[in-house]
C-alpha cells in the first residue's frame, strides 16, 4: 500500500491512533489543557480516519487481496490459539471507514457541544477510547478479539452513558445498558464456547472452512430432543448480537442511553455501537447460512422491532428518544434483512443509517444547545428561522431516514423491502409487511418531530427565545459534512455493494436464499431505481406518512389530543413501551430481588450462618459446657483417671 | 529361699499403697508427693529385683539414674510447694482446684 511500510504497520497505526489519544487525554487528564485534550484526540482519529480512506480505496478500487495475519500470540493452550490479528477485506474497510468519519465529526463537534462541561477532556477520552474498541471489533481475525472489542464498546458505552454521574438517572440508565448487554453477552459467550467446542479453533477463516461439514452436526440441548448445533451457535451468537444491536425484548437499553451527553448519542447509539450486531452476523454469514431456522428467528425479531419500535416514536416528546425509537426501528430494518440472507443490504443500510442517524442526532444535539437544554418538543416550535443551518440539514437527513427517492436512505430501504418480498425464509411474509408498515411509520413519526420543532408556532418560552441562535462552526461543520454523504453516498455505491461484486468474498449467501441475486436481474441502475420506487408501495406509504404527518401538526394541531383521548387504551400501551419497562422491572428484578430474598434468608441466613457458623461454635460451646464439669479441679480425680487410663493401656497391651 | 515373685510382689504392694496413697489423701499434699516417692521406689524394687535375677546391672544403673531424678523431683515439688502455700495459704488437697473447668 505504502511503498516503505507494510502492512500490518499501517493497520496497528488505524487501531492505535485513537487509543494512544485516548490515554494522553485520560491518563494525563489533570495536566493538560482543554485544549491539547481534544487536540490530541482528534489528531488520533483523523490519522485512523486518513489511513481508512487509504484502506478503502486499496480494497474498494486497487483490488486488493484480504489481509489476514496474526499481529500478536497472547497464548497457545492445548493448541487453540488466542491471537491478536487483522483480517482486513472490503467489509472490514467499509466499516472503517464508517467508524472513523462519524467519530471524526462526532469529535469535532464535541468542541462545540461540550464546551462548557467539567468532563470535557474526560469525554474525549471516552469517545477516543470507543473508537479504538470498534476498530479492534470490525478488524478482529478470531472471536476472541471480537468478544473484546464487543466488550470494550460496552464498556465505553456504559460509561458514556454515565457520563453525568451525578444524574440519579443517568446512574439507572446506565446499569440498565449494562445489565441488558450482560443478557445478550452470555448469549454470545456461550456461541463463542460452541464454535470452540465443534471447530476447537477461534480462527475466523479456519472456522468457515470447515463449517460445511459440521452442517449436520446435532446436540441434544435438553434429553430427548435433537438440535442442529448450528442452530444452537447461530441462535447464541444472534442473542448477543439482539443486545448490543438492540433488537426486542432486549432493546430497552437504547431509549434510556439518551441520557448521556448527544455527541455520543449519535457515535454510540446510533452509527456505530449498536451495529456492531449487525456487522457481527454479516461477518458470521458462512455459519448463518447453514441454518435456516436461526434466519427465520432473526427474521421475526428484526420485523417485530422494526414495526413496534417505529409505533413508540410516534408518541415521545424528548427530542433524542424520537431519533432512539428510529434508530431501534432502523436496526430492526437491517435485522430483517439479515435474516432474508441479504446481508449486503443490511451492511449497505448500516452505511447509509450511520450517516443520516448521525447527521439527526447531532441536528437534534445543535437543538439542545440552542434552546439552553431543554429537550422536549413540544416547547418548541419555528426554529426554521432561527436555526437554518440545522434546520435544512435535518431536512435532508430526514428525507434519507424516511426514504425518500434519490437519497440514501431510499435504496438501502427499499432494497431490504425488496429482498425480504423476494425471500422464501419461513416468517417472510410476515416481515414483509412489518417493514412495509415501517415505512408509514417512520414518515410519520419523523415528519411529526421535524414539523413540531421546526415549523409552527413557537412555544419556547420568552427568555430562551431572546437567546435562540445558530449554533457555532464546529457544531455545524460537522453537521454539513455528514448530511453529504447522507444524500449521496446511497445512489453513488449501490452498484457495486449491493449488485456488483463489492462483498463477494465476504459474504457466503446459498443459493437457494440468495434473494439479492434475484434483484440484481430487474436492476438497471440508481436511476431507473428510483423512477421503479416511486411506483411501488413504500413510495406510496411514505407519502402518506408525510401527508399524515403534515394534517395532523401543521394543519389542524389540536387534532393529536383529541386522537390521544378516543384512543386512551393504545396509547397507554405506547405511553407504556408495551409493558416491556414494567415487566422487566416487576418480573425480571423483582423475581431475581425476590429470589435474592429468599437464597438469603433461607441459604445465607439460615443455613450458612445459622448452621454452618453460628452453628458450629455453638455446637462447640454446648459439647464443652458438658465437658467441662470432668475438670473438677482435684489432683486426686486427675490422678485416679491416669490410673483407669494405665490400667487400659495395660490390659490393652495384655489381652 | 527368696525367689522373683517375692519382690515382685513387695512391689506391687508397695505401688498399691502409694497409689491408694494419692486418691484416698484427701488433706495433704505432702503427703501426695512422698506417695509419688514410694512409687518411683516400688518400681525402682522391681528393677533391682530382674537385674539380679536376669544377671544384668543396666537395670541397677536405671535405678541410679531414678534416685538422682526423683530428689530433684522431690526437690523442685517442694519448693513449689512452699510458693503453693504463700499464696494459697493452705496446702489442702481439697481446696486447691484452680483447675475446675
Amino acid at each position: 500500500m505504502f511503498e516503505n511500510y507494510s502492512d500490518s504497520q499501517v493497520y496497528l497505526a488505524i487501531v492505535l491512533a485513537p487509543l494512544i489519544g485516548s490515554i494522553i487525554a485520560g491518563v494525563f487528564n489533570a495536566y493538560i489543557s482543554r485544549a491539547v485534550a481534544h487536540t490530541v484526540t482528534i489528531v488520533g482519529v483523523a490519522i485512523s480516519f486518513v489511513l481508512a480512506v487509504f484502506v478503502f480505496k486499496y480494497f474498494a478500487f486497487d483490488g486488493a487481496p484480504i489481509y489476514n495475519e496474526t499481529v500478536y500470540t497472547w497464548l497457545v493452550s492445548d493448541g487453540i490459539r488466542f491471537e491478536i490479528g487483522f483480517l482486513v477485506d472490503n467489509l472490514t474497510s467499509m466499516m472503517l471507514v464508517v467508524v472513523s468519519f462519524v467519530s471524526l465529526m462526532v469529535h469535532l463537534y464535541t468542541i462545540g457541544y461540550m464546551s462548557d462541561d467539567p468532563g470535557y477532556k474526560r469525554f474525549f477520552s471516552y469517545i477516543s477510547l470507543f473508537t479504538f474498541s470498534m476498530y479492534m471489533l470490525v478488524m478482529s481475525n478470531n472471536f476472541l478479539q471480537l468478544f473484546f472489542g464487543w466488550e470494550a464498546v460496552g464498556l465505553v458505552s456504559y460509561l458514556l452513558i454515565g457520563f453525568y454521574y451525578k444524574k440519579e438517572s443517568a446512574i439507572f440508565a446506565n446499569m440498565k445498558a449494562f445489565l441488558v448487554n450482560r443478557v445478550g453477552d452470555f448469549g454470545f459467550i456461550l456461541g463463542i464456547a460452541g464454535i470452540l467446542m465443534v471447530f476447537n479453533t477461534l480462527d475466523y477463516a479456519d472456522v468457515f472452512a470447515a463449517a460445511s461439514s459440521k452442517a449436520n452436526l446435532t446436540t441434544e440441548l435438553f434429553p430427548g430432543t435433537e438440535w442442529s448445533m448450528m442452530t444452537v451457535i447461530c441462535i447464541l451468537l444472534f442473542v448477543g448480537a439482539m443486545g448490543k444491536s438492540a433488537q426486542v425484548p432486549l432493546h430497552v437499553w437504547l431509549p434510556d442511553s439518551m441520557e448521556g451527553p448527544t455527541p455520543i448519542s449519535a457515535l454510540i447509539h446510533a452509527a456505530t455501537m449498536v451495529t456492531a450486531g449487525i456487522f457481527m452476523v454479516t461477518r458470521m454469514s458462512p455459519l448463518f447460512e447453514l441454518s435456516e431456522t436461526a434466519l427465520s428467528f432473526i427474521l421475526v425479531i428484526g420485523a417485530v422491532t422494526a414495526l413496534f419500535m417505529g409505533f413508540l416514536g410516534i408518541i415521545q416528546n424528548d427530542i433524542k428518544r424520537v431519533v432512539a425509537y428510529s434508530t431501534l426501528s432502523q436496526l430492526g430494518y437491517m435485522t430483517v434483512a439479515l435474516g432474508a440472507s441479504a446481508y449486503s443490504a443490511a451492511v449497505f443500510h448500516l452505511m447509509t443509517h450511520a450517516f443520516f442517524k448521525a447527521l439527526l442526532f447531532l441536528a437534534a444535539g445543535s437543538v439542545i444547545i440552542g434552546m439552553h437544554h431543554v429537550q422536549d418538543i413540544r416547547q418548541m416550535g419555528g426554529l426554521k428561522k432561527y436555526m437554518p443551518i440545522t434546520y435544512w440539514t435535518s431536512l435532508l437527513g430526514t428525507l434519507a431516514l424516511i426514504g425518500f427517492p434519490g437519497f440514501s436512505g431510499f435504496y438501502s430501504k427499499d432494497s431490504i423491502i425488496e429482498a425480504v418480498h423476494a425471500s422464501t425464509i419461513p416468517g417472510s411474509t410476515f416481515a414483509y409487511y412489518a417493514v412495509l408498515i415501517g415505512v408509514f411509520v417512520t414518515a410519520l413519526y419523523s415528519l411529526r418531530m421535524f414539523f413540531i420543532v421546526f415549523h409552527g408556532e413557537e412555544r419556547m418560552d420568552h427568555h430562551t427565545k431572546e437567546h435562540l441562535k445558530e449554533s457555532p462552526w464546529v457544531v455545524t461543520v460537522p453537521l454539513v459534512l455528514l448530511a453529504i454523504p447522507s444524500v449521496i453516498i446511497g445512489g453513488m455505491t449501490i452498484t457495486s455493494v449491493l449488485y456488483g461484486d463489492y462483498f463477494n468474498n465476504v459474504v457466503f449467501v446459498q443459493q437457494a436464499h440468495d434473494v439479492l441475486g434475484q434483484l440484481k436481474e430487474s436492476y438497471h441502475g440508481p436511476l431507473s431505481m428510483i423512477l421503479h420506487g416511486i411506483m411501488t408501495a413504500p413510495f406510496y406509504l411514505m407519502v402518506a406518512g408525510i401527508a399524515t404527518a403534515w394534517y395532523l401538526y401543521m394543519k389542524k394541531p389540536e387534532l393529536p389530543g383529541k386522537i390521544k383521548n378516543s384512543f386512551g387504551l393504545i396509547y397507554d400501551i405506547l405511553d407504556n413501551k408495551y409493558g416491556f419497562d414494567a415487566f422487566n422491572e416487576k418480573v425480571i428484578a423483582g423475581g431475581t430481588r425476590g429470589l435474592g430474598n429468599i437464597l438469603s434468608k433461607f441459604g445465607d441466613i439460615m443455613i450458612i450462618d445459622g448452621f454452618v457458623v453460628n452453628g458450629s461454635a455453638k455446637s462447640v460451646a454446648w459439647f464443652s459446657s458438658i465437658i467441662r464439669h470432668v475438670q473438677t479441679g482435684y489432683l486426686y480425680h486427675y490422678a485416679f483417671v491416669m490410673i483407669l487410663g494405665l490400667i487400659g493401656l495395660l490390659g490393652l497391651v495384655i489381652f | 529361699m527368696l525367689t522373683l515373685t517375692h519382690f515382685l510382689v513387695l512391689g506391687a504392694i508397695v505401688f498399691s499403697i502409694s497409689l491408694a496413697g494419692v486418691f484416698i489423701n484427701r488433706k495433704n499434699i505432702i503427703i501426695l508427693l512422698m506417695c509419688v516417692e514410694l512409687m518411683l521406689l516400688a518400681v525402682n524394687t522391681n528393677f533391682i529385683a530382674f537385674s539380679h535375677f536376669l544377671n544384668d546391672t543396666a537395670g541397677q544403673v536405671f535405678v541410679f539414674f531414678i534416685l538422682t531424678v526423683a530428689a530433684a523431683e522431690a526437690a523442685i515439688g517442694l519448693a513449689i510447694l512452699v510458693v503453693l502455700f504463700r499464696n494459697k495459704r493452705t496446702i489442702n488437697v481439697e481446696e486447691l482446684d484452680t483447675l475446675k473447668g
